[in-house]
């Protein structure tokens, strides 16, 4: 399974939870997939998917999922001691692990090589991190949703993408959108 | 009434419950004035840039923030305040320790110092420059005009404000 084989898996069970989702690629898919209102599409800012959805866990009591991709999380890694030293209950960190940069044209990432980002999430104090195959990752998302612990899912997937749109909303609109069903 | 207790009381007064930070000297005390506030949630950052994602989650989340960093830090942000703060139009008031100025004792200091406000006249962001003690008595009108135009607002803090190094 590519990445986008795995958004097309998990969008019905994220589809009612508030999702922050990866620049690139990972937002054109999940926007081509399953367009919702609970979906914050990161149209630049590599990085931050994480720090984006751990402020929105910290301030509200919805769940939050952001989705994440390893070159992304290696970009930011002190993203993980910061998660791990303010856990949130409603807080799922799904990391799509396909070693590669996808949305770049498939440059290797380390941690398709020796940096396991399992092992670096425990020892920057996570307590909670789970690592799966591809196709394991709905169930280990339904498990996170139904538990009430902050959640590091990493997913090992291949890499690999399909064509897709880029995203022409514009992002006051994603942003207030966004809002509005954190609202409501 | 100390700066520092000015400060937070003037945050806590704008609605703004989480702020993030990174630590800077001239801001320990402010710091701890934040972390002992009930009413403000602090998560200290490692990296400023990942202060602002914290505080776009947690403004989206309904919770006014801010940020506290050092003018080092300018230049690793440009990224995340062009694509992030200012293209979804976020307000974002930061208070930032103008390093290298009158009274630094660290070259390298001024070498940021130079470029900090160039970096954030080029990035149209709006800045004030806290220089005389006094000058903290703006600071609730400029957190009114941030939330009023949903902007990145700069408030450089410099080593005659603090009252030294």
């Amino acid at each position: 399974m590519i990445r986008s084989d795995v958004l097309k898996d998990i969008a019905p069970v994220i589809a009612e939870h508030l999702v922050v989702c990866n620049i690139g690629l990972p937002s054109q898919e999940l926007h081509l997939i399953d367009d919702q209102p609970t979906n914050f599409y990161m149209l630049g800012t590599m990085g931050l998917s994480s720090s984006i959805g751990l402020g929105l866990a910290l301030a509200q009591n919805k769940k939050v999922i952001s989705i994440d991709g390893d070159g992304s999380v290696l970009t930011n890694f002190g993203t993980l001691p910061t998660i791990a030293n303010n856990a949130a209950s409603n807080y799922i960190l799904l990391i799509i692990d396909n070693g590669s940069y996808g949305s770049t044209g498939d440059q290797p990432t380390y941690a398709g090589r020796k940096t396991s980002l399992t092992k670096v999430a425990q020892a920057c104090g996570c307590d909670n991190v789970v690592e799966c195959k591809a196709e394991d990752t709905k169930a280990e998302i339904e498990k996170a949703l139904a538990g009430d612990e902050m959640t590091i899912i990493v997913c090992k997937c291949e890499s690999g993408n399909i064509p897709v749109p880029v995203i022409t909303m514009d992002p006051v609109v994603i942003r207030q959108r966004f809002m509005d069903a954190v609202a409501s | 009434m100390s700066v520092n207790d000015k400060i937070v009381s003037d945050l806590v007064d704008n609605d703004i419950s989480f702020v993030t930070t990174v630590p800077c000297k001239q801001l320990a005390g402010v710091i701890d004035a934040i972390d002992a506030h009930q009413d403000i949630m602090h998560v200290p950052s490692n990296k400023e840039d990942e202060g602002m994602g914290l505080c776009a989650g947690a403004f989206m989340g309904g919770k006014r923030s801010a940020i506290i960093m050092q003018n080092t830090a300018i230049g690793v942000t440009v990224n995340t305040l062009a694509t992030l703060v200012q293209y979804y139009r976020m307000p974002l008031p930061m208070l930032i320790s103008y390093r290298g100025e009158l009274g630094e004792p660290v070259a390298c200091q001024v070498e940021m110092a130079v470029h900090t406000k160039a970096i954030l006249a080029q990035m149209n962001i709006p800045t004030y420059h806290f220089h005389h003690e006094d000058d903290v008595n703006e600071l609730d009108k400029i957190l009114k005009y941030t939330y009023m135009c949903n902007k990145p607002v700069a408030i450089l803090t410099d080593a005659s404000f603090w009252k030294g190094y």
